[in-house]
């Protein structure tokens, strides 16, 4: 038997960093820790098979069967709308090649000019202006990039995001500018489903009890019961989400703004990107255009291609010096700056306490505008 | 397509003395648009019209990606409805739009660029957050 070495195609996916899971070689983008998005789903489709199972055939016949076919219909919107919000990359900035990171600390050397020895240097901070107004990118240590306006870093996925909403464990990803609108589909669909299911629950009720009498109907259909719980549970919790989402997009904000009160607040900034119309907002969020990858994921790597500078993983098919030799050293600087790896610490402990602790069943994070603690920490705090 | 080759052969061959990256410009909100300052280290290598020209070009071709107008409103809408299954057969406006990008990009590279050892890298291969130029060593190739 001869030895032939088959070199297998490596694709640029896996050798991303960050703390994402890849599926079907790179075309699905997800969070680490699956297992609650596993749960959305079982409840999505455990509650809709015991509405198809029980409800279903009787108000077809009694009713209309229109009312089957568009609990359907609903039902695959809803769980496309999931897997298209959880599968997707969420608008993931990758990460500084060595020379883009080299060339901007070179820049923000020049800029800060010389610093009296044992004086922190200044925090890295590039002010811009838009629409009018100072904003203020942040530098980030764990990307070597200056983050565009509305980016921050997710310390979950361990990636800069743009226009980063929320990490939301419910669809086991980060909420970003690709898939924002997907998600706000989902909560939307989400409503309307529950609210069907939970009024075809209560019509299919009463007509079976009119003739069976109310206790013989519970007997009859048990399902029944575990499906109101459910969406009377789930009704609060997704309308008011999707409401929250409603009045974030017709004011141009995101959920990272907003607990952060970005642009809100006496000396604060206004916030720049509203084009102080509702209408005109609503449209730009849902209707704008869809913004592709900038991750290639299913590219093929290139042999000696560069790796980024702060990936952790060595490149193993790319023997690269350059990567080697010119590791770019960012200053540690222990106050308010210090790098992201400190903080997945603080966020990894509260996912493990947020997901065992079960207020209510198909409960998304935020149930009304007010931060909830759970949420505030599953999502990304200081950033 | 030949050219194109034996062209990147040559930049291969030839050093990297430096490069420089065009960083984005945020003034009018998150859309992309990229700073047309011309940068100082290319002063000697190709004249400062040229240069704004193509990233004028570049800057417009991202407006127009990025526009918010009829065509993309009825692209949501049609996607939306079809619960966005309509982008597996078709592609989106903004994907057009960065095909058109990267045969411009690689028109400049080819007719004006190489011919002064300079390459511009796609912004798309850099997340979109940089314009890459690379200049090569001045050997004189084929000026």
């Amino acid at each position: 038997m001869s030895a032939v070495m088959i070199t297998r195609k490596v694709r640029k996916w896996e050798k991303l960093p960050g703390k994402n899971t890849f599926c079907c070689d790179g075309r699905v983008m997800m969070a680490r820790q699956k297992g609650v998005f596993y749960l959305t789903l079982f409840l999505i489709v455990g509650t809709c098979s015991l509405f198809f199972a029980f409800e279903c055939p009787y108000l077809a016949v009694h009713l209309s069967p229109t009312v089957p076919v568009f609990a359907i219909v609903l039902f695959f919107f809803v769980i496309a709308m999931l897997l298209r919000t959880s599968f997707s990359d969420p608008g993931v900035l990758p990460r500084a090649l060595p020379e883009e990171a080299t060339f901007i600390e070179m820049e923000i050397e020049a800029a800060n000019g010389n610093v009296p020895a044992g004086q922190r240097p200044p925090p890295r901070i590039r002010n811009v202006q838009i629409n009018n107004q100072i904003v203020k990118l942040k530098y980030c240590y764990t990307c070597k990039i200056f983050r565009p306006p509305r980016a921050s870093h997710c310390s979950i996925c361990d990636n800069c995001v743009d226009r980063f909403d929320h990490h939301c464990p419910w669809v086991g990803n980060c909420v970003g500018k690709r898939n924002y609108r997907y998600f706000y589909m989902f909560t939307l669909s989400l409503s309307l489903l529950t609210i069907y299911i939970f009024t075809f629950d209560i019509v299919h009720v009463v007509m079976r009890s009119v003739d069976n009498g109310f206790l013989n109907t519970l007997k009859e259909t048990p399902g029944t019961v575990l499906e109101v719980l459910v969406c009377f549970f789930t009704l609060w919790s997704v309308v008011g989400l999707t409401g929250f989402h409603t009045y974030l997009i017709s004011l141009n904000q995101t959920t990272n703004e907003d607990i952060k009160g970005s642009w809100s607040g006496k000396n604060r900034v206004q916030n720049p990107y509203s084009h102080k119309n509702c209408f005109k907002n609503c449209f730009e969020v849902l209707c704008g255009p869809t913004y592709p990858s900038v991750l290639d994921r299913r590219g093929v790597m290139q042999e000696g291609s560069p790796v980024s500078a702060a990936s952790a993983v060595p490149p193993s098919s790319s023997s690269n010096p350059v990567s080697q030799t010119t590791k770019t050293t960012a200053p540690l600087i222990p106050n308010e700056h210090t790098p992201d790896d400190a903080k997945p610490s603080i966020a990894d402990s509260a996912e493990k306490n947020s997901s065992p602790r079960e207020e209510t069943p198909m409960a998304p994070p935020l149930a009304s505008p007010e931060p909830d603690a759970e949420v505030a920490v599953a999502k990304d705090p200081v950033h | 397509m030949a050219e194109t080759h034996s062209l990147q052969d040559m930049r291969q061959q030839a050093a990297v003395a430096a490069k420089v990256f065009l960083q984005r410009d945020y003034t009018n909100g998150t859309v992309c648009q990229f700073q047309t300052k011309f940068p100082s280290e290319l002063e000697t290598r190709i004249e400062k019209q040229q240069f704004e020209e193509t990233l004028r070009m570049l800057n417009n071709l991202y407006a127009e990606a990025e526009k918010l107008g009829s065509q993309s409103y009825i692209e949501g809408c049609l996607a939306c409805l079809t619960a966005y299954t309509v982008f597996l057969c078709m592609e989106t406006h903004y994907e057009k739009v960065l095909k058109k990008v990267a045969k411009y990009i690689q028109e400049q590279n080819d007719k004006i660029y190489a011919p002064r050892g300079l390459l511009l890298t796609d912004p798309i291969e850099r997340g979109l957050r940089v314009i890459e130029v690379t200049i090569f060593e001045d050997r004189s190739l084929t000026r």
